[in-house]
């Protein structure tokens, strides 16, 4: 296998196990605020996966440095400096994006999921370890917003990336599809309460298949006593 | 400048005597020591406090003439959107009047009028203006209307109104906005300057009326705007 236990432990929590919606109910602020589309969802993912990346590798590279009592303020300005940061540069060198994604930036600052990354894990581990949870965690996040961007989307207005290739640049305009043709509209999903309901419905479908994962692994070490005893 | 080699050698060997001391403290073991020490932890409070300000200071010092460019390049896009190229040889950015709004609800006490001129003659004019009490916040507009008042174009910039129902007011939504130009107070007296429901001239969206009312009113109150300095506009 090409990644050690560890690293592989990693990148299963972030993005399944303990996936920062799924798992520790973590960021539903930006999450339901922006997740009105899937193109929404996918900015909103990708602003926060570059933010939390660079946070993780940060806290953990100072981590000796700073003492416990004071953590906290410490994280907080470090979060706060690095989103606003990428907020200016963005403005300048990047500006027909920062049109786009510039709200969902400032937003990043309310993702008490960066807190949480730092406080439980970058503080504590190196900094592979550190840049790797920033990058599976981020992952994790981007995935949820896509996918209750997509539902909510489809629901909605019954089409899907709309105005992709306003975020992305003309050549993701292959992106944009319109699923359900002649649909008249579902408002409710495109505002606040409907995320909230397809959010329950996600997270229902989560347990469902880590009810059907755990049932699968139970029989299958109630049968591998069985089948040792025969061979012996 | 030039230094002979021993002043070389002793720098070279300070330079060595500080690194090793930087390597020393900075070993976890050393730090692990520092760290319950309160005049330990405020200089590391106050020393990350003071990265991050001068980061952020020289960071804004250095983009905020490239995010100014671009904030310029963005308003000349939507003049142009609003003002005819055809009707202009100047540049509108540059060439401005500052008028008094306080008294039309436009969300601004003073309205930065953009000038249009052909040939030294003013031949259209330019402001944004906003209705305050959309259906969920501000809606943010663009004007252009020509010497006599009639409109050439209304563009809204930027609003927060739903997605679906109220976005209706946008020109990527829906061709509504569009309905305005030629419009001008001569030719449409003030009862007609409504949505439909009203008894108006201009149509509402199924499901949401407060966002294409709101929207008619204030441009209304931004032609109002112009009628009364009208002659200050357009003979400097």
């Amino acid at each position: 296998m090409f990644l050690s236990e560890t690293y592989r432990k990693i990148a299963a929590d972030g993005i399944w196990n303990n996936n920062i919606v799924f798992g520790q109910n973590l960021a539903l602020c930006p999450l339901l605020a922006v997740t009105g589309t899937a193109t929404n969802g996918l900015g909103m993912g990708l602003a926060t996966l570059v933010v939390i990346i660079a946070s993780n590798g940060l806290i953990s590279v100072t981590r000796h440095l700073i003492p416990s009592e004071i953590r906290i303020p410490i994280f907080v300005l470090l979060i706060a400096a690095l989103v606003t940061l990428v907020d200016i540069l963005m403005n300048a060198w990047a500006h027909e994006l920062y049109k786009v994604l510039g709200l969902f930036i400032a937003l990043i600052v309310t993702n008490c999921a960066l807190l949480g990354r730092a406080e439980a894990f970058a503080s504590k581990q190196p900094v592979k370890h550190a840049l790797w949870d920033g990058l599976m965690m981020g992952l994790g996040f981007l995935l949820v917003l896509v996918a209750l961007g997509a539902a909510r989307e489809i629901s909605a207005s019954g089409t899907l990336f709309a105005n992709a290739s306003v975020l992305l640049g003309e050549s993701f305009r292959f992106l944009e599809v319109t699923v359900i043709s002649d649909y008249k509209g579902f408002l409710l999903m495109a505002l606040p309460p409907g995320g909230f309901i397809m959010l329950a419905f996600l997270i229902v479908g989560k347990r469902l298949i880590d009810q059907k994962l755990a049932q699968r692994k139970l029989s299958l070490t109630v049968l591998t006593p069985a089948i040792a005893e025969e061979e012996s | 400048m030039k230094l002979d080699p021993e002043t070389i050698e002793r720098l070279k060997q300070k330079i060595a005597v500080y690194r090793e001391f930087l390597k020393n403290w900075l070993e976890p073991s050393n730090l692990a020591q520092l760290r319950p020490k309160l005049e330990f932890q405020t200089g590391v409070l106050a020393g990350f406090a003071l990265i991050a300000s001068v980061l952020l200071g020289v960071t804004n010092c250095s983009t905020e003439g490239t995010i100014q460019q671009r904030l310029d390049e963005d308003l000349k896009k939507s003049l142009e959107e609003v003002v005819p190229a055809v009707l202009y040889d100047n540049d509108m950015l540059t060439d401005t009047v500052v008028i008094p709004s306080a008294e039309y609800n436009i969300s601004a006490d003073q309205t930065t009028v953009y000038i249009a001129k052909k040939s030294g003659q003013v031949s259209a004019v330019c402001f944004k203006f906003t209705a305050p009490d959309g259906y969920s916040g501000a809606i943010n507009m663009i004007m252009g209307l020509d010497r006599d008042g009639t409109i050439l174009g209304v563009r809204v910039l930027s609003h927060k109104e739903t997605p679906g129902l109220g976005d209706k007011i946008e020109v990527a939504k829906s061709d509504w906005i569009l309905k305005f130009a030629g419009r001008s107070l001569d030719n449409l007296i003030p009862a007609k300057w409504a949505v439909k429901k009203d008894g108006g001239e201009f149509d509402q969206f199924a499901g949401a009326t407060i966002t294409p009312r709101k929207s008619v009113q204030a441009i209304y109150r931004g032609l109002q705007l112009f009628k009364a300095h009208q002659e200050q506009l357009i003979n400097p």
